[in-house]
């Protein structure tokens, strides 16, 4: 389980995340949604270890990750899986290699076995046929998926992913999103997911926290989303919102 | 430089901290410094060789066309070239001219895995970023450089010969008399102890300025003409220094 308590953090001045606390159950598909600007790549980065908090704690089955050091933090670090926006994957080793690059940097596997679970992992996203090709030959989707493969290959108890289905037509994008869920099903992983895809939350959404201006301001299931009263909420669901002040000469008549 | 010179001079040593350490992995760290000894060593040979052979020929030219003396022995002509080859041009010169091919692909190179959250990629995994990434290109370019250094050498003495042979600028012998004139092989150490220091600043520089890269491609590009600029002053300022302690 993780959990965040009370995290805040601010660049230059301006605040991005205000007190914000939340509990990513465990295996289940856990949700960040919220306008782009409302501080979810923020919170993402924070519960990675990308950035540190100003204030607050992230707690991984109760250990408190931004005071970890040493062993216990690249503990904690084996343990997570991070899929990011644009997969980042290396551009210098083909599909397999990337997925292989974990497992031969921290796995106690031999070389046979490394390879085995690479190919494992790149069967159950469908890209075992991909395993000569480099990232740049990849389509975006196909990126999505070596890097869902790299971030299970060593069998993470945690697994992040940062907007997965950005940029993907629909139809990628579904298929991104049922192998987030299933994976997260049959691992029984906690995975966190950030998106502000509609199809997403109502796909595999199970547990969702709703990010406003930096603020959590609600947190349910799929089924209790319809029927929140809360405005931003509603706006945020329904498309609605104000345009901001400076973008107002830019809007059609 | 942003920030200021002491600023970028803190980064750097910082950054190097992290890279100077005991690799996580020694065998993808010796694949790496594999990888790296033939992108950036082996494929600076041919420009090496293309420019050091260039220039023997125009030192022997140069020399014979406005140094030409009467009251000047011919093999001071010969003399003159080694010594320049030796002191100054397959150390200094040729890594400035590396620090634009060799310095600029390391940064833009880091720099494009910054941008695109491949370091990113690398630091949640638990891996140290920095040395992963940077410790195999300074050890490769550091390591293989004395083989640039010599190759640079014989390069530039080719070139000097190929004045004779071909241009007929002088007789092959009276050249080889002033090569081989007051020898002093201390030079050739010198000039491959000089190649060394200038490659740990061309790697660690270029590989600092793609490291901290903000931003996107317009900063990659400009982090690559930092690393070349940077280097190439810090290679000359070192090479005042280091012809102090060497002589």
């Amino acid at each position: 389980m993780i959990e965040v308590r009370n995290i805040s953090k601010q660049f230059d001045g301006g605040r991005v995340l205000t007190d914000v606390s939340a509990t990513f159950g465990e295996g289940c598909t856990n949700l960040i949604i919220g306008r782009s600007g409302s501080g979810k790549t923020v919170l993402m980065r924070c519960l990675t270890g990308l950035l540190k908090p100003d204030s607050g704690q992230v707690l991984y089955d109760g250990r408190d990750f931004h005071r970890l050091e040493g062993k216990q933090l690249s503990l904690v670090r084996r343990e997570m899986g991070v899929l990011f926006q644009g997969a980042a994957l290396f551009d210098a080793m083909n599909v397999r290699d990337n997925v292989l690059f974990p497992l031969d940097m921290f796995s106690t596997l031999s070389s046979a076995e490394r390879k085995e679970r690479a190919e494992e992992c790149l069967l159950r996203v469908g890209m075992a046929d991909a395993m000569k090709k480099m990232p740049g030959e990849l389509s975006g989707g196909m990126q999505k998926r070596v890097g869902i493969a790299r971030a299970i290959a060593l069998r993470p108890r945690y697994l992040f992913c940062d907007e997965p289905t950005s940029g993907l037509d629909p139809v990628s994008a579904r298929i991104i999103d049922e192998l987030i869920h299933s994976i997260t099903h049959e691992t029984g992983m906690t995975t966190v997911v950030n998106t502000h895809d509609m199809d997403s939350v109502r796909g595999i959404g199970e547990n969702i926290l709703f990010i406003h201006e930096g603020h959590a301001l609600w947190t349910g299931t799929a089924e209790d989303i319809a029927s929140s009263d809360l405005p931003e909420l509603q706006a945020f669901l329904s498309g609605q919102g104000s345009i901001p002040r400076h973008e107002r000469f830019l809007v059609k008549n | 430089m942003k920030g200021g010179t002491l600023e970028a001079v803190g980064g750097w040593l910082l950054v190097m901290r992290q890279v100077l350490r005991r690799p996580q992995n020694g065998r993808l760290f010796w694949r790496q410094v594999g990888t790296d000894i033939w992108r950036l060593g082996v494929g600076s040979i041919p420009l090496v060789l293309t420019i050091s052979m260039a220039i023997g020929v125009l030192l022997v030219l140069q020399i014979v066309i406005n140094f030409g003396y009467p009251w000047l022995p011919r093999f001071a002509i010969g003399y003159a070239a080694r010594e320049v080859i030796l002191l100054e041009f397959s150390s200094a010169i040729v890594c400035v001219i590396l620090a634009g091919k060799v310095g600029s692909n390391i940064a833009s190179e880091i720099g494009t895995m910054r941008v695109t959250q491949q370091i990113d990629a690398l630091d949640v995994m638990g891996v140290n970023s920095a040395g992963y990434i940077i410790l195999p290109k300074i050890v490769a370019f550091v390591g293989f450089i004395p083989v640039i250094n010599i190759f640079s050498i014989a390069a530039a003495v080719l070139g000097a010969y190929a004045t004779c042979w071909i241009a007929h600028i002088m007789p092959a012998d009276t050249l080889q008399v002033g090569l081989q004139h007051s020898f002093m092989e201390w030079y050739v150490w010198s000039s491959i102890i000089k190649s060394v220091v200038f490659a740990f600043i061309i790697s660690s520089v270029s590989a600092y300025q793609g490291y901290m890269v903000k931003g996107g491609s317009v900063e990659v590009g400009r982090a690559s003409t930092n690393a070349v600029v940077y280097s190439s002053i810090l290679i000359l300022f070192a090479d005042i220094l280091l012809t102090s302690l060497l002589k």
